[in-house]
């Protein structure tokens, strides 16, 4: 087990107060300017040295990502852009970061802001967690009082500003160009990608987005030493993650701990186990709503780190683990996902405006008991009709979960479906509702 | 996507008043001077929380000549976005998550209370013309689940007995105290902390 010198988030429960003298006392803003007197080339290197990859879901190096940003500053100005629009069910780690370790967050977007040569930063917070933006408008004033930030900031002799942005309850402004869409005063819908928002992002300029927890880190990062962070956790797999542990489950938690630490220990000891017991579990959702489920039996030995997650054909994603027990209609549960997906979509795209409505309706129908098998296949290829064919990653957001239940719990499916076809066969087969495989069968 | 009705009622003018035109130009000045744009959601957040938690068009219009903005576009931008009301809702306006993460954890027992103390149906106003509620998608709050917002404050670990009391008190025009209702340390296992046990601040 993690011990608790090598927890980040010390203050994640709000014991110490969140204010800046006591985060100062924690050991927030201590050397700063010396880490960014040692040049932007150093900061990078460190973060790469330390393997610490993107919290926000996709996982990708995050020292690549800052590295993208053009070396030198053209007639564009450079922005960095925090993604605080944490809105994935399951999650709830970057709300206490904001409340609780905003100076960890602060002092992370000077650093970074740094290291990709920008002046500005937008800190982008989804519009229901006010409490938590005026939480965090206090403690950047509290900074800029210290001279922390604004010019000179923290006597680094790097200029910086940061702004808070409200987003106003859309999921999708979590996906990066939707969240620099909705910057610039538009609806959120992602751009096609290239180019892609290093080169070409908010109004146009070089841009790099990063998620609340992976910008939090770094400043810890750069103090303890890059050998320090991937010496926990697994190769490729390195360093600490916020979890979040909610659902059928006696003592839901936030909690920070290594990465790759076994599941059924993530549940057991710190959220005091399954209600029900262990043996009452029937899925969980390890990384999100976006990541398909896992039944029990692997549930049993698999570890929470981006790349088993993989291989079990599911991801860690934002680490929020829903536990699902027995009492629970599984069916019900993903239909209420895709109720989920079918709500946030952007309607952008056909395949994922018009698909995720498509699978909502027919997990209800399943869950009833309306349904017949031959719409187990169609589900399926549904799902199959969506995923990559979308601009951006919700599409596969939305179909994976229900692939996930189709593969695990197919059985669960076929015996609430009934023999008599719903639709008869040969007539009246209404428009659109499977045309396409009659084609198939006629090919 | 969520559909959205706009009120058929509407004021004929509105503007800021003064505190909220500050309001406006600080929010304004956040963002570079030719990208005014940028602060659209900002200031429909201001005419909202002027006129009793709604938009009206007139708002719209005003915002969007504020901003040097098609009115078509700002249109757009308050009806795409979920939190903005475009017809009256309840000073005391309800939002219960119902997501699967809450869902399991009993949010239903919720929306019934809901039902029965508040209006039958989604977005109607209370008798009294006090409160509204209606079901939301996740708010971020999974592990206080099951949970609701009132306005801008999150209620977290909801039973039935509590979330009544809270209902029936906000029926009454009172506010009620917010957090979560079992008494834990924020986000904290209830029955004792596994982890940082040993820190002390500094």
């Amino acid at each position: 087990m993690l011990k608790d010198e090598d927890r980040i988030f010390k203050n994640l429960y709000n014991d110490f107060g969140w204010e800046i003298d006591f985060a100062l006392e924690r050991g927030d803003w201590l050397n700063t300017k010396n880490i960014i007197l040692k040049g932007k080339e150093s900061i990078i290197k460190e973060i790469k040295d330390s393997e610490l990859r993107g919290r926000g879901g996709a996982g990708f190096p995050s020292g690549l990502k800052l590295s993208f940003a053009p070396k030198e500053v053209g007639s564009r100005p450079h922005y960095l852009v925090i993604n605080a629009d944490e809105s994935e069910p399951g999650t709830c780690k970057d709300r206490d970061i904001l409340r609780f370790e905003p100076q960890k967050l602060i002092e992370g977007c000077l650093i970074a802001s740094y290291a990709i040569s920008a002046h500005t930063c937008y800190i982008y917070i989804r519009g229901e967690y006010f409490r938590e933006g005026e939480r965090l408008q206090e403690a950047i004033n509290q900074a800029y009082e210290k001279k922390f930030l604004g010019k000179n900031a923290c006597d680094s002799g790097w200029d910086l500003d940061i702004h808070i942005h409200y987003g106003a309850g859309a999921y999708i402004c979590g996906e990066e160009t939707a969240l620099l869409e909705s910057l610039e005063g538009n609806k959120g819908q992602p751009r096609l990608k290239p180019p892609f928002p290093a080169l070409v992002g908010l109004y146009g300029c070089p841009t790099i987005v990063n998620n609340v927890e992976t910008i939090a880190v770094l400043p810890t990062i750069l103090k303890k030493g890059a050998k320090w962070f991937s010496s926990l956790g697994k190769p490729k797999n390195t360093g600490t993650k916020i979890f979040c542990i909610s659902g059928d489950v006696n003592n839901p938690c936030n909690v920070e701990e290594e990465m790759g630490i076994p599941l059924k220990e993530l549940i057991e000891k710190h959220a005091g186990g399954v209600i029900g017991g262990w043996n009452n579990l029937q899925a969980v959702i390890p990384g999100g709503s976006s990541m398909p489920l896992l039944p029990k039996s692997i549930c049993e030995t698999i570890t929470m780190d981006f790349d088993s997650l993989i291989k079990a054909k599911s991801g860690l994603g934002t680490a929020g683990v829903v536990v699902i027990n027995k009492d629970q209609d599984i069916i019900k549960c993903m239909a209420r996902i895709a109720k989920f997906y079918k709500h946030e979509s952007c309607g952008q795209c056909t395949p994922c405006r018009e698909g995720s409505g498509w699978m909502w309706r027919m997990l209800d129908r399943m869950a009833e008991g309306d349904a017949n098998y031959k719409e187990i296949e169609l589900l399926y290829d549904v799902t199959k009709q969506i995923e990559g064919h979308t601009i951006c990653a919700f599409g596969e957001g939305s179909a994976w979960p229900v692939q996930g239940l189709l593969r695990h719990f197919r059985k669960e499916i076929e015996s609430r479906c009934h023999e008599e076809p719903v639709i008869k066969k040969k007539n009246n087969v209404p428009y659109l509702i499977d045309q396409h495989l009659l084609e198939k069968d006629s090919a | 996507m969520s559909i959205k009705k706009v009120s058929e009622i509407q004021p004929e003018v509105f503007e800021f008043d003064t505190n909220n035109f500050h309001k406006a130009n600080n929010e304004i000045k956040k963002y570079p001077k030719e990208r005014k744009a940028s602060a659209v959601i900002a200031l429909l957040y201001i005419a909202q929380s002027q006129n009793q938690n709604w938009i009206p068009l007139a708002a719209i219009k005003y915002v969007a000549k504020i901003l040097d903005m098609p009115y078509i576009k700002v249109y757009e931008v308050a009806t795409f976005y979920s939190m903005f009301n475009l017809s009256p809702v309840g000073k005391y306006f309800v939002q219960v998550c119902t997501t699967t993460p809450c869902m399991i954890r009993g949010a239903k027992k919720i929306t019934e209370l809901c039902k029965k103390h508040i209006s039958k149906n989604e977005k109607k106003l209370s008798e009294n013309k006090l409160c509204s509620w209606t079901e939301v998608e996740c708010l971020g709050a999974c592990v206080g689940a099951p949970m609701m917002q009132i306005n801008q404050d999150y209620y977290e670990d909801l039973d039935e007995s509590k979330a009544e009391e809270i209902i029936k008190k906000i029926l009454k025009d009172e506010q009620p105290g917010s957090g979560s209702m079992k008494n834990r340390k924020n986000y904290a296992p209830n029955k004792g902390k596994t982890t940082l046990t040993e820190v002390k601040n500094a």
